[in-house]
């Protein structure tokens, strides 16, 4: 099993952080995971990106050109990933904000609300935690809601507990919202 | 070994320094380096080590050629343009006999160039990139584990020889995460004080010690070079490191090495599965350089594939490996930062 992902928005909307949680999570089960972020000027105020290999052999490329996966939170990203995706993909976007919808019809997509959500559970800064319960549901053979939650709390800390909840929760709506998607 | 910790390359270079007894850094910020200084500004109070953030890279390079003047495991690290700066005090390092570890985390040049992973650097660090005749023993590793398992043995060389040792990464494997075991500690005050250190004369019985790159006599600088030279090829004797992914005698024999290695094994795996005959040798040490390796895999190869991130350095010393004319050498290489992609790779190999 060797999965990709990719996770692509602003610069401060959390995307490098939801890509961590996961290879942390992979990290902390015994998988093999690489975390490649894009770095440079281009994350202040523009766009950032991070791509996560999980794998249950030797990880050989740590980037992938056509991504298996990919979570797409603005605009920009989307125009930059959607061409790459890998034919069969999955492609999530934030359809609070994105509002260039996917055209391609050689790959899954799934839209999620994801600010939307983010501010039901309590602040629209928790949408990554959204997708993070969004991926719990599309990869579901990999983890258990439980290991994403524990590399969830491993890096973001539990000094603010209310922050905690409202993460957590931003969590389960994401799921639920991905388990009615698809 | 311990627990797997998800660590950046960067922080796994200062930790695996620690670790294998490393309790003095002396560093100016960079990217993609700077990770290495932040990381040591953390770690090193907590186990008694020293960090100092210099003025410049002339500055931190020359701290370390102090500190290691001493006999003491230092360490220094940069990105090209500030590794540059420090060629000077390397090449005084090595005409004084000086060991030290030093990290080169490679982006795109030439000049300032930009922060993207790069190769770019490998003529600099590979043969002497300061003024004289000297050499570096350079390790490039291709995962953060791998800089992880070469660090207690880069301080070993380092201090075996008397040589500075070169880290030779690039923007990527210094900037990524990935799951890293670490080996056990080194108590530092366990590692002897070498006999020529300047490290007080009433340690080594009223001996003074001098360590100098300075002889202004023609004829003892002479013989002081011969004495390196013959340093040098013990090392390519016996220091040369360097694996092999593939068949046994591939008609496509691949030479690449770290993150470029790292990206091609993905191609080669498929090429693999698909049935054809390739390899990929990769060079862990880039001096000295797997020359009569490369020269075996080469034997029986129709075409020789050098994959590098730049205008095409390494393929030089392929060239002078294999040394034969009638081989088809061909280098792919993306100069400037860009990194290749596995697709790509592929693609090229076969195509040809």
């Amino acid at each position: 099993m060797t999965k990709d992902l990719v996770v692509a928005g602003f610069g401060g909307q959390g995307v490098m952080l939801l890509g961590q949680i996961i290879a942390l999570a992979a990290t902390e089960k015994g998988l093999n995971a690489t975390w490649l972020p894009s770095y440079g000027p281009e994350q202040r105020g523009g766009t950032a990106n991070c791509t996560v290999v999980v794998s249950d052999e030797e990880i050989a490329s740590p980037l992938t050109d056509k991504p298996q996966f990919a979570v797409i939170m603005n605009n920009p990203s989307m125009a930059k990933f959607e061409p790459k995706m890998a034919a069969g993909g999955t492609l999530i976007y934030n359809s609070t904000l994105v509002t260039q919808v996917p055209a391609r019809q050689d790959i899954k997509v799934v839209a999620i609300p994801a600010n939307e959500l983010a501010e039901q559970a309590g602040s629209a800064r928790s949408a990554n935690m959204v997708m993070l319960g969004v991926m719990a549901w599309v990869w579901r053979d990999v983890f258990t809601q439980e290991d994403l939650l524990t590399a969830m709390v491993h890096k973001v800390g539990d000094k603010r507990p209310q922050l905690l909840e409202i993460n957590k929760k931003a969590f389960a709506l994401g799921y639920e919202a991905a388990q009615k998607a698809i | 070994m311990s627990e797997r910790i998800l660590m950046k390359g960067n922080e796994a270079v200062g930790e695996a320094a620690v670790r294998a007894g490393c309790r003095l850094y002396f560093g100016y910020p960079i990217t993609p380096a700077s990770e290495i200084a932040e990381y040591m500004a953390y770690r090193l109070p907590q186990v008694g080590g020293t960090f100092v953030q210099a003025e410049s890279e002339v500055s931190a390079v020359n701290m370390v050629y102090g500190a290691a003047a001493a006999g003491k495991y230092a360490m220094t690290a940069s990105s090209s343009p500030g590794f540059s700066l420090m060629q000077e005090a390397i090449s005084y390092m090595a005409g004084a006999e000086v060991p030290a570890v030093l990290v080169n985390v490679v982006r795109g040049g030439p000049g300032l160039g930009d922060i993207q992973p790069a190769q770019s650097d490998y003529f600099q660090m590979t043969k002497g990139g300061g003024h004289g005749d000297y050499r570096l023993l350079v390790f490039a590793p291709y995962t953060i584990q791998e800089v992880v398992n070469l660090m207690p043995t880069a301080y070993e060389l380092a201090f075996k020889y008397r040589n500075p040792v070169v880290l030779a990464l690039d923007g990527l494997i210094g900037q990524m995460m990935e799951a890293v075991e670490f080996t056990d500690f080194r108590n530092p005050d366990e590692i002897p004080i070498p006999e020529w250190a300047v490290s007080g004369k009433f340690r080594h019985g009223g001996k003074k010690n001098i360590n100098t790159s300075l002889d202004l006599i023609p004829e003892k600088l002479e013989a002081h070079n011969w004495k390196l030279q013959k340093k040098y090829s013990e090392i390519e004797e016996k220091e040369t490191r360097f694996s092999y992914f593939g068949v046994d005698n591939p008609e496509t024999l691949v030479v690449a090495y770290g993150t470029v290695a790292r990206v091609a094994m993905s191609a080669l795996k498929k090429l693999l599965n698909a049935g054809r005959s390739i390899g990929i040798l990769r060079p862990i040490t880039l001096w000295p350089f797997p020359k009569q390796a490369l020269a075996e895999k080469a034997r029986h190869a129709k075409r020789i594939v050098v994959l590098e991130m730049s205008s095409g350095q390494m393929i030089e010393d392929v060239k002078l490996s294999v040394f034969d004319p009638n081989k088809q050498y061909e280098f792919y290489g993306h100069p400037g930062g860009v990194t290749f992609t596995p697709t790509e790779i592929e693609e090229y190999l076969v195509r040809g």
